[in-house]
């Protein structure tokens, strides 16, 4: 099967709503980026009767969002390749052919109402089964000001607005030192800027890396020339200037709230489904409080059985891809009046791009209560390859490398594999 | 099945070597190695590693 990119308008009429049956059955998926697609293709390939609609709200072709805070944005400022070009190669190669979807972008899911999906167009989307794929959007400060040089950092169209203000020698502030703060602040120093993170934690990316990686990444920041403010809060924006909890008045030409995400849950309110952080699954991705819902990637709120048996929501790249897949099982599973398979436990992975440097994570690093250097040394981060491991109550949880080289990383990654297996089987 | 690598997109993450072990590695100097025409019974694995990598580098015919 050929890959290619998912670029068609909505061109499959082919009886859609005209027959019902275990095998066909009708699918709305909520959501057209990398989890909404991925689901799309996995429930294509479990069931080919499936008369499956995707809705996306933005306008663009499904694409891939990583580069956006990277080498995206850096060609967006720079002017070259033209936008066109920059978000033709960030589309997704997709496994779907035309008319495998009814595929409708540019319009938000509002409402679920009887069982229908209420679109912004005023459309309804009649389904058995509802995918939840909506995905997050950037958390804003609440105080007013200085809104003509404020920016957040998301979508497509969130690049091209903030590239277009990355100019070298301006000054930028980037609220909130997480890794879409620090990827910013490491791209826009390459690109010439002047740049302060305000990070209100002791150390930025803390919560992910633990205290001794998050330390050695700050140095990172400061070492490549990144004004690096900790333990400090915006207070308010004064005059164009970003004033901090402590009284210093921050001159910024642009900048960039970092702050974290707020699930797009809305449109499930009034459903019975529990939306108390994204929406809370079950091991088969099916919504707690609903038979027919699932959801799906960043807003899928699920205990991993390789770690433990707490809910949480995981903001990683692989996520989309894993939980779509599963959740095709389910619904292929009890399509056909069989019982899915117990138990998910994918392996979590992640990774940033800092100021040249890899960082690459396998495993959950942030549920570990120790972190021990086994290759390199901290201090030399950004220089040589250092390999970190991560454990709780002595048991190994993650693995992080900082620069290290792939084929090393790939040998404790299966490492990592059979002890977090071992945990889960304990 | 034929698997096809953008070289020029592939920055060495390594999410293929880790979904599909059994088609892609790394050599000593840390190049990837794949094989171009592996067993169809690796299909799944293919697909996987194609999804997983983050520059869309992979294509599985």
């Amino acid at each position: 099967m050929t890959q290619r990119q998912l670029r068609m308008p909505a061109l499959s009429k082919r009886s859609l709503w005209s027959e019902t049956g275990m095998t066909s059955p009708r699918i709305a998926i909520a959501g057209a980026s990398l989890a909404g697609v991925r689901t799309a293709e996995a429930l294509r390939a479990a069931l080919p009767n499936a008369r499956i609609v995707l809705v996306g709200e933005e306008r663009h072709a499904p694409y891939n969002r990583p580069p956006l805070s990277k080498d995206a944005i850096e060609g967006l400022a720079s002017g070259h390749p033209s936008q066109e070009q920059i978000l033709e190669k960030l589309l997704l190669r997709s496994k779907l052919s035309p008319g495998d979807v009814d595929l409708r972008l540019g319009r938000a899911v509002v409402s679920v109402e009887s069982g229908q999906l209420r679109l912004a167009d005023g459309a309804r989307v009649s389904a058995d089964w509802i995918i939840a794929a909506t995905g997050l959007r950037p958390r804003h400060l609440p105080q007013k000001g200085a809104e003509e040089r404020r920016y957040v950092l998301r979508g497509f169209d969130d690049a091209c607005r903030l590239a277009g203000r990355l100019r070298a020698g301006s000054r930028m502030a980037v609220i909130g030192g997480g890794f879409i703060g620090c990827e910013i602040a490491s791209t826009a120093c390459k690109l010439g800027l002047h740049v302060t993170i305000v990070e209100p934690e002791p150390q930025p990316m803390l919560h992910a890396l633990g205290t001794r990686v998050a330390a050695a990444m700050g140095n990172l920041h400061r070492r490549r020339g990144v004004r690096l403010l900790t333990g400090r809060r915006v207070h308010s924006f004064s005059n164009g200037n970003v004033v901090l909890d402590d009284g210093e008045a921050l001159e910024a030409d642009v900048i960039v709230e970092a702050l974290g995400t707020v699930p797009n849950t809305e449109w499930l309110t009034g459903t019975g489904v529990d939306l108390s952080d994204g929406v809370l699954v079950d091991d088969r991705m099916i919504a707690a409080g609903s038979s027919n819902m699932l959801a799906v990637g960043d807003i899928a709120r699920f205990a991993n059985l390789r770690f433990d048996a707490t809910c949480r929501r995981v903001e990683h790249w692989c996520v989309p891809g894993q939980t779509a897949r599963r959740a095709a099982e389910t619904i292929s599973a009890l399509s056909e009046g069989r019982s899915p398979s117990g138990g998910f436990a994918p392996m979590p992975s992640f990774w940033s791009e800092q100021h040249g440097m890899r960082l690459q994570s396998f495993g959950a690093p942030a549920l570990a209560d120790t972190q021990t250097v086994i290759e390199g040394d901290l201090s030399q981060v950004g220089e040589a390859p250092i390999i970190v491991e991560y454990a709780r109550r002595g048991e190994l949880v993650a693995v992080v490398g900082l620069g290290a080289r792939p084929n090393s990383l790939a040998r404790h990654h299966a490492r990592l594999d059979k002890a977090t297996i071992q945990t889960m089987s304990a | 099945m034929k698997i096809k690598v953008d070289l020029d997109a592939c920055l060495q993450h390594g999410q293929c070597v880790i979904a599909a072990p059994e088609i892609f590695s790394f050599d000593d100097d840390g190049n990837l190695q794949w094989k171009a025409a592996p067993d169809e019974a690796l299909r799944d694995d293919a697909e996987a590693a194609a999804d997983a990598c983050p520059e869309q580098a992979i294509i599985v015919e």
